[in-house]
Formats: C-alpha cells, sequence, structure tokens
C-alpha cells in the first residue's frame, strides 16, 4: 500500500470516505511520522495526540453511521500558533502567552473541525508572527527538512515545515508581510495569501490588523484550493471580512490557461534577487507561455517603497495590538515590579522577546504626536499609491510573477545580526500585503538542493486565477513532487 | 466675551465633558448584555475582555444613538463615522486602548440653551462621539485591587462644550447638566442616572482676572454625582482658584475629585504634561457611512424635545414656567404629568403635586420617578377624591405616602382609613364594656402585667371586627391605665 504520509488532502479524504482506510489509521500514520522527524526539525509546539485521535475517531464513527462526510473528513492538519484553539495552547511563539488556553476557537480552526480535518498540533512561529525565519520563537527554531542547517522561513515556518516533512497533509500560516508564502518557497511547498478580508481573522491572535491574513499551505495547488475552500467567508465576527463571492476549489482545476495575460514586473527581477532564483522564475514564465498564456514585462514603481512602509505601519499597529499583554487579566504576570505600572512592565519586560520590543518601540514613535504625520500618515499614503500601482497593472494582466523571496533557505544564524538583510527576505511578498491582493508561493526549481518558489500575485478576489495560472503550471512541472530527504 | 463675572476681579470659564452610558441591549463591540450592577465579570466575553483574538463588531444602534443625540443638540452628522484606538495602560482597559472617535465625531458645531437668573444663554457643543466604557477598578479591604468588566464595552457617548467656554457660573454649569440630561432622557438615549454614574460630568474651570485675554489654567473636576453636587463642585472650585491667585499663588492643571462629605474638591491626579494617547484609525473596523435618509429617518423619529414641551406644557395646561421646568426635567416627568393631568382633568393641582408631596417622597427614598410606585393613575385618583371632598387635603397627603410605599390604590387607602373607628367616644364606650367583661385581666395589667395589654387590643378589634384605628385604642388604654383602676 501507498504510505500514508504524502498522500494528497484529496486522496486522503477519498480514502476515507471509501472506507479504504479509517481516519484514525491516517492520523497514527501521521502521529508516528511526527515522532520520527520531530526531533530534527522541531516545526510543532504542541502535538495534540489525544485530541486528534478524539477527532479522528468522530470521523470514522460518522461513517459507520452512514453520514456524509465533510470535505476535509480525517486529513490531518496543524495551525499556526497564532491561531487560536479551545482549550489548546496558543502561545504565538510568545513566553507571554506561555500555557495560554483560549476559551474559544478562531473562526478558521471551528471551520476546519466542521470539514471533519483532524488537527495535530500547533506550528512553531516567530513570535506574534515578527519574522522571516522562525528564529524568533521563543520555544527555539524550526528547521528546514530541506537541510537542516536552513531556516524554513517565516514566520509561519513551523506551518511550511510541518507539511514539506509530511507530519502533516496541509496547514495553515498567517501572511502580514510574506509569512505564509516565503516559508512555502523555502520549504518547496504551495502556500496561499488570499485577500484580505476572504478569511475570518476572528481568534487569529492580531500582529498588524490590516495586513494579517490567514491561509493555506499545502503539498499541491489543489490541496491549498481545497482548504481555503474550507475556511473562506464572510464571518459576522470580523468586521473586516467580506462577502465576497465563493471561492470554488474545483474552478480551479478547470480549463486552461490560454489567453491569461502574465505581467513581469521588473522591479522584482533586478537587484537583490539572486541568479538562480530570477532564472527559475523566468523559465517559470516561459512554460505558462508555452501553454497558451501570454507575457510582458510590466513596472511597479512604487512598490519599492513596501518594505520602509511596512516598517512603519506594521509596527504601529503591533504596538497598540500587544498593549493587551500586560499582565493583569493573562498570560505571563512577573511579581517584579510594585504597582500596575511596574507589574505591567515586569511582566512586558520578561515576556516579549528582542525582535518584538523593537517592533513595539519603532511603532510607539511612528504614532507619537509630532511624528505621526512625518511617519504613519504619509505611509499610509504611500500604501494608497502602491494600491494605485497594482490596480494599473491589472488592468493590462490578470496575474503578475516574481520570485517569492530573493534567495533560498539561508543559514541558521546567517542574518540575526543582520536585520536589514533578514527584512529584505520578504521585499517581493511585502506588495501583496500593502494592496490586500492574493498571492501564491509554488514550487519553480531546486538550487544547492533548495526549493525555489514562485509567486503568482492577482486582483482582489480573484484567487481562482492565480490558482489556475498556479494549478496550469503546477502540472506541466514536477517541482512539487519532490520530497525532502529528512535526516534522523 | 461670553464668561461672565462672578467675583469681582475675576471672570470664570466653564467647559464640560459629558459621558453618557447608551441604552441599547447589548454592548458596543459584543453581545454582551448592557446593563447596570450585578455580580462583577458576569457580564463579559472573549472580545470585551480584550482576549487575543478577539475582534470589535460595532453596534449599530449605538451609532443611531449618538445620531439622534447629535441632531437633538443642534449637531451637523458626519457623513461617515470612523473609529480610532486611544492607547494608554490601566487595569481598567483590557485591549490597552480605548477604541473611541477622534478627528471624526459623529456630531459637531451644536448647540443648547439655557436660562439662570442670570439669563438666557446659548452654551455650543464642539463634539458629540462615540465610544466604548471601562471596567471598574475597585479596591479590596485586603489592599489588593480587583477589576469588574462587566462595563467594559458599554456604549459610551461623549459630548464636549465649545471653547473658549460658554458657561460662567456654577448655576449655568448645573443648568447646562439640567438641561442635556433633560435631552437624553427624553429621546431615550441615557436613563441619566447620575449616582448609577451612567451619566458622568467633568467639568473643567479656570478664571481669569477681568480683562486679561489669556485664559487661566483650567483644573478638571470629576466624582460629581448629582446636579447638587455639580453645583457645590463647581462654586467651590471657582472659590479656591480665585483664593490662590488673590493669594499670589498659581492654579495647578490638575484632576481633582469632589468629596461630597468634606464639600472640597481634593487633588486626583496632576497633568502639566498633555497625556500621549497616540490616535490613529481602529483597522479592525471599516468606516460606517452615515447617509441622508439614514439621517432623516432618525430626525424623524425624534419625539418632542424639552424645551418645545415646556412651551407646550405652560400653554396647555395652564402651569407656570418653573412648573414647566420641573415636568420637563426628564420624558418620564412629562409623561407622568400629562397622563395624571388627563385623567383627573386638573393640572395645576396636578403639578403642585408632583413638585411638591411627589417630589419630597421620590428625594427622600433616592428613587426615580419610573421607579416610583403610585403612578400617574394613582396621583389622579388621589386628586379627583380631594376635588370631590371625599377626603381632606390633610388626610391625602396620609393617604399619598401610603399609596407611595405599597403601591395600593389611594381609593382602597382612603377607604379603609375612613372607615377606621378612631373616634375617643365610641372607642372608650368599647373600651368599658371589655373593662366590663375581664375585669380580672384589666386588674393585672394596671398592677403592671404589659403582656395583658396585647389581650386588651385584641378584645377591642374582635368587638369593633377590627375597625378599631389600632394607635388610638393603644393611647385610651393608657390613658385609662394612667388614671388607675375604677
Amino acid at each position: 500500500m501507498e504510505p500514508l504520509t504524502y498522500r494528497s488532502l484529496r486522496a486522503l479524504r477519498d480514502a476515507v470516505c471509501s472506507g479504504e482506510v479509517s481516519a484514525r489509521e491516517i492520523t497514527r500514520a501521521h502521529l508516528d511520522r511526527i515522532a520520527e522527524v520531530e526531533p530534527a526539525i522541531s516545526a510543532l509546539l504542541a502535538v495534540t495526540t489525544d485530541g486528534a485521535l478524539a477527532q479522528a475517531d468522530a470521523v470514522d464513527a460518522a461513517r459507520s453511521r452512514g453520514e456524509e462526510l465533510g470535505p476535509l473528513a480525517g486529513v490531518p492538519i496543524a495551525l499556526k500558533d497564532v491561531i487560536s484553539t479551545r482549550g489548546v495552547a496558543t502561545t504565538c511563539g510568545s513566553r507571554i502567552l506561555a500555557g495560554w488556553k483560549p476559551p474559544y476557537d478562531a473562526t478558521v480552526t471551528a471551520r476546519l473541525r466542521e470539514a471533519g480535518a483532524v488537527m495535530l498540533g500547533k506550528a512553531n512561529c516567530d513570535e506574534f508572527a515578527m519574522g522571516s525565519s522562525t528564529e524568533n520563537s521563543a520555544y527555539g527554531p524550526t528547521r528546514n527538512p530541506w537541510n537542516l542547517d536552513r531556516v524554513p522561513g517565516g514566520s509561519s515556518g513551523g506551518s511550511a515545515a510541518a507539511v514539506a516533512a509530511g507530519e502533516v497533509a496541509g496547514s495553515l500560516g498567517s501572511d502580514t508581510g510574506g509569512s505564509i508564502r516565503q516559508p512555502a518557497a523555502l520549504c518547496g511547498i504551495v502556500g496561499l495569501k488570499p485577500t484580505y478580508g476572504r478569511v475570518s481573522r476572528f481568534g487569529l491572535v492580531a500582529y498588524a490588523s490590516s495586513l494579517d491574513q490567514i491561509g493555506p499551505m499545502a503539498r499541491s495547488v489543489e490541496d491549498a484550493a481545497l482548504l481555503l475552500e474550507a475556511i473562506c467567508g464572510v464571518d459576522l465576527l470580523d468586521a473586516t471580512s467580506v462577502d465576497a463571492p465563493p471561492f470554488s476549489a474545483e474552478a480551479v482545476k478547470r480549463g486552461d490557461i490560454r489567453g491569461l495575460r502574465v505581467g513581469v514586473p521588473r522591479e522584482f527581477m533586478g537587484d537583490g534577487i539572486d541568479g538562480a532564483v530570477a532564472a527559475a522564475v523566468r523559465a517559470a514564465v516561459e512554460a505558462l507561455c508555452s501553454m497558451g498564456a501570454t507575457a510582458e514585462e510590466c513596472s511597479l514603481p512604487t512598490a519599492r517603497h513596501s518594505l520602509a512602509t511596512y516598517y512603519i505601519l506594521a509596527p504601529a499597529e503591533a504596538s497598540s495590538n500587544l498593549a493587551r499583554y500586560d499582565g493583569v487579566r493573562f498570560g505571563l504576570r512577573s511579581e517584579g515590579g510594585s504597582g500596575h505600572a511596574g507589574m505591567t512592565e515586569a511582566s512586558r519586560e520578561a515576556g516579549f522577546g528582542a525582535e518584538t520590543k523593537q517592533r513595539i518601540l519603532v511603532g510607539t514613535y511612528a504614532l507619537s504626536a509630532g511624528y505621526y504625520d512625518a511617519y504613519y500618515l504619509r505611509a499610509q499614503k504611500v500604501r494608497t499609491l502602491i494600491r494605485r500601482d497594482f490596480d494599473a497593472a491589472f488592468e493590462r494582466f490578470d496575474v503578475l510573477v516574481t520570485p517569492t523571496s530573493p534567495t533560498v533557505a539561508f543559514g541558521i544564524g546567517e542574518k540575526s545580526d543582520d536585520p536589514l538583510a533578514m527584512k529584505l527576505a520578504d521585499v517581493c511578498t511585502l506588495p501583496a500585503n500593502m494592496a490586500g491582493i492574493p498571492g501564491v508561493s509554488i514550487p519553480c526549481g531546486m538550487d544547492q538542493g533548495l526549493p525555489i518558489g514562485l509567486q503568482i500575485m492577482g486582483r482582489s478576489f480573484d484567487e481562482e486565477n492565480v490558482l489556475r495560472a498556479a494549478y496550469a503550471y503546477e502540472q506541466a512541472t514536477r517541482w512539487h513532487t519532490h520530497r525532502p530527504e529528512v535526516a534522523r | 466675551m461670553p464668561a461672565i463675572q462672578t467675583e469681582t476681579q475675576y471672570v470664570s470659564s466653564i467647559g464640560m465633558e459629558v459621558h453618557a452610558e447608551l441604552l441599547t441591549e447589548s454592548k458596543m463591540f459584543c453581545g454582551c448584555r448592557n446593563a447596570f450592577g450585578g455580580e462583577p465579570n458576569t457580564r463579559c466575553c472573549p472580545v470585551c475582555l480584550g482576549l487575543p483574538g478577539s475582534l470589535p463588531v460595532a453596534n449599530r444602534l449605538a451609532v443611531e444613538l449618538v445620531i439622534r443625540a447629535a441632531l437633538a443638540l443642534h449637531c451637523s452628522i458626519s457623513p461617515i463615522a470612523e473609529f480610532d484606538r486611544k492607547n494608554y495602560f490601566y487595569p481598567d482597559l483590557p485591549k490597552g486602548y480605548q477604541i473611541s472617535q477622534y478627528d471624526q465625531p459623529i456630531g459637531s458645531g451644536g448647540w443648547l440653551d439655557i436660562e439662570t437668573e442670570a439669563g438666557p444663554r446659548r452654551v455650543h457643543i464642539r463634539r458629540v462621539h462615540l465610544e466604548e466604557d471601562t471596567g471598574k477598578l475597585m479596591h479590596l479591604p485586603t489592599g489588593d485591587s480587583a477589576v469588574d468588566y462587566n462595563r467594559s464595552g458599554v456604549p459610551l457617548m461623549e459630548i464636549v462644550t465649545e471653547f473658549p467656554p460658554d458657561m460662567g457660573s456654577a448655576d449655568e454649569a448645573r443648568a447646562y447638566l439640567v438641561k442635556l440630561r433633560a435631552i437624553l432622557t427624553c429621546i431615550g438615549v441615557s436613563d441619566g442616572k447620575m449616582e448609577q454614574g451612567s451619566l458622568r460630568c467633568e467639568p473643567n474651570i479656570s478664571v481669569r482676572p477681568t480683562g486679561a485675554s489669556a485664559f487661566g489654567t483650567k483644573t478638571e473636576i470629576k466624582n460629581l454625582n448629582s446636579f447638587r453636587a455639580v453645583h457645590r463642585g463647581v462654586q467651590h472650585e471657582l472659590t479656591r482658584q480665585v483664593a490662590l491667585l488673590r493669594r499670589g499663588e498659581r492654579v495647578a492643571q490638575e484632576t481633582r475629585g469632589w468629596n461630597e462629605a468634606r464639600g472640597e474638591t481634593v487633588l486626583q491626579r496632576v497633568k502639566e504634561v498633555e497625556q500621549e494617547y497616540r490616535y490613529f484609525p481602529e483597522p479592525d473596523l471599516l468606516p460606517l457611512h452615515i447617509d441622508d435618509a439614514w439621517v432623516a429617518s432618525i430626525r424623524a423619529g425624534l419625539p418632542e424635545l424639552p424645551d418645545a414641551a415646556r412651551l407646550r406644557l405652560v400653554d396647555q395646561y395652564g402651569v407656570s414656567a418653573a412648573e414647566a421646568d420641573l415636568l420637563t426635567q426628564t420624558a418620564a416627568w412629562t409623561a407622568y404629568f400629562e397622563r395624571a393631568a388627563g385623567l383627573c382633568g386638573n393640572a395645576r393641582a396636578t403639578a403642585n403635586w408632583m413638585m411638591g408631596e411627589l417630589a419630597r417622597l421620590l428625594n427622600a427614598a433616592n428613587l426615580e420617578i419610573d421607579q416610583c410606585k403610585a403612578g400617574p393613575e394613582a396621583l389622579a385618583e388621589l386628586l379627583a377624591m380631594v376635588e370631590s371632598g371625599k377626603i381632606s387635603g390633610k388626610m391625602a397627603k396620609g393617604v399619598w405616602e401610603a399609596a407611595f410605599e405599597t403601591g395600593e390604590a389611594p381609593a382602597a387607602i382612603a377607604a379603609r382609613q375612613g372607615e377606621q373607628i378612631s373616634d375617643a367616644g365610641a372607642l372608650g364606650a368599647v373600651l368599658n364594656s371589655v373593662i366590663a367583661a375581664q375585669p380580672d385581666v384589666w386588674q393585672a395589667l394596671c398592677a403592671g402585667d404589659e403582656k395583658k395589654l396585647t389581650f386588651m387590643v385584641g378584645q377591642i378589634m374582635k368587638q369593633t371586627r377590627g375597625k378599631a384605628n389600632p394607635g388610638e385604642v393603644n393611647r385610651l388604654l393608657r390613658e385609662r391605665m394612667a388614671g388607675g383602676a375604677q
């Protein structure tokens, strides 16, 4: 029998429905795989064995009663640890939330449960999703399954590594500046940041509210599309969620891409982009053209300001979003200080890591009287310009294609002392967050034994065209079938 | 210059910030019930506790109530309702920021008219905006502090007067608040309960030498829980500031709390540095569009406002201006009056009775008129009995007190009181026959056996089938006992 790990989401679900295997067998196989590779990779902060087996048994019981099973019945998944799970620790990779068990599920958690998915664990990430390497986790770094000396990317590094290593069939990450797409690229999987508002943020512990978006990570475009279909849709608990036309995973596989207009923004193909990465992306564009798409170079002149804009807006929102960690109601309380101010100071000093503190400081500064106009307000204006650049480009093109990451996975510790170099890792992904548009990363090559990611961006709420292009490319190539040899 | 002179050498300027909790069923950004009191932390949820991952969803009715209030205060209405975050750390503020409105309040540029002995004055209103209330910090006898988040997230409207301030005296400060409360309760936006803190006012006060153009340093007073406290607090603060300046000292910019028992303001917090709130647009909420049709339908739904009601009561019922003021202090007062006057047909007597006996009893019991057990029907019934001569004015007072206490119908109370045998002669005859029938008991009682008193009273009640006035019976018995055994 074909091994259960590394099977596709759709194949696993079909196997459960047909009775070929039970959800319990699938769960057990993946728990075994977790036990096998986790010591090397450290993708998961918690493995929820009991809860997973109970969920699997519920699926099997439903099947034996002849009930119709959900679209993700028996599918093993992991959730980034910034996504709330009722009664299961949700730490955000931070010491300040060590042991925090939310009394509620995030909307996406509830929707996955409803669809029959089986949650195997919570995935490691940079503290409060702030970082590009998962080295900022208070619980230690996650390692790249392709090379254990390399980072998996971040901040959803645990979610990406767990999928790449076959620990789960799919996972959810969150993407504020590239945190789904960049680790997907570095781990050789598919990662989609949906349109802002496509997926409810209720229960996603906020980093930068106007940029955060939850999205799927999987080993194929179809699997990612199935996950998106299960979690998307308007939610009364999130006022920024949008009642958009429903997304259909089936439509992604329908038809061809003949006549699809592909734009290749030159700003993402020049300086700072590794030669092998640029070459792989060019080859991918040619592959799309060979399937009937038309491609043309274009320009997004203001996109290069995304990095500077992001590092004003995201920390500004973060400085406010993270104010609630004061030791009063939940999370770490340090008894060091005196009075409320003292307690709050001591708790935050002990509970937050260096990167988080730095962003809180930067954001507090950017919002201060006298600096607000020069920083926050100006950044908002630049953000509008970036959005307009994309609007103009999408008048001529259906999708835009760029590298996801300027380089393949870098070494653990390699950029820890160079914050600017670290932040440049997100230079290709940030613009989509600024504009709120969807973007997917799919594998498109290998360099030095490490995966290269191709980013495809599209119009707001046009995940269908983005994923259709990705699916067509995937069907025409074999990159997504490469598997890492995880060292024991 | 609108400020008026209260001291010979100084001019006073008074501005006012008023916070009113809105009468919505649920809180501002979650589904928790909006109510007063209760066991601590029984009306809260992940959203109003600010738990990680929770998100606010705006209560549309709260926006509507603020538009209503802004219209009643003659404000222009912003075409868009946007929320901002006001960032500061405090244990009663669960998210570390308060969702409020910063540069685009729902209402701006309004006014209301007041009248005091000094004459009429128009008080201009700078802004009316919507925000969320905080929790409540409690200091326990153990020395620890505790927080109750039942109030956290209750929709709160802030009404701020224009600068430079229009008001210049404690009388005007009180009149402004009385009128504002009348309007807010009349339009059903607030219950106006100052003692419960659902309506809170913070006057800011400064004085400057007559003729000086620059305003003096202002102080803010908190903890004013009644109209009386507002008047006394403002007056005290004006006097304090003038005294400081006359001594050659300076007024410090600070927040002072009113101490009702001591009758003075006490320093709470020095505010020399303007606090840095780092306002920015709330990214979790989308701007809410307020279109003309919505505003028009809210305007059309406004009831008669206190100013109009006041004029109408004078005109329609012939009550005095002073009576009309009191009768329009809240919508509940106006409704009570109109119902009672309509039923009994005597508006003057109704107004008299409400300003006198009803107001007195409400004050003594610390009740609002809508909590009163004796409703307008009861008052009408009472006044009709007085008018027809069934009961005397003196008796009416007693009947009314009983009705106020128990909620029993005045006619029933009067009937019972009227049937009572209180006449000393009649009761004396009954007493004689009881003594004649029970001579031993009477002897024992007169010898000092007090326990027999109850028995004697019981015998008299039995003979009169319960109609004897017990107080009168007791009095007679004592009198007879003092006279000695016969």
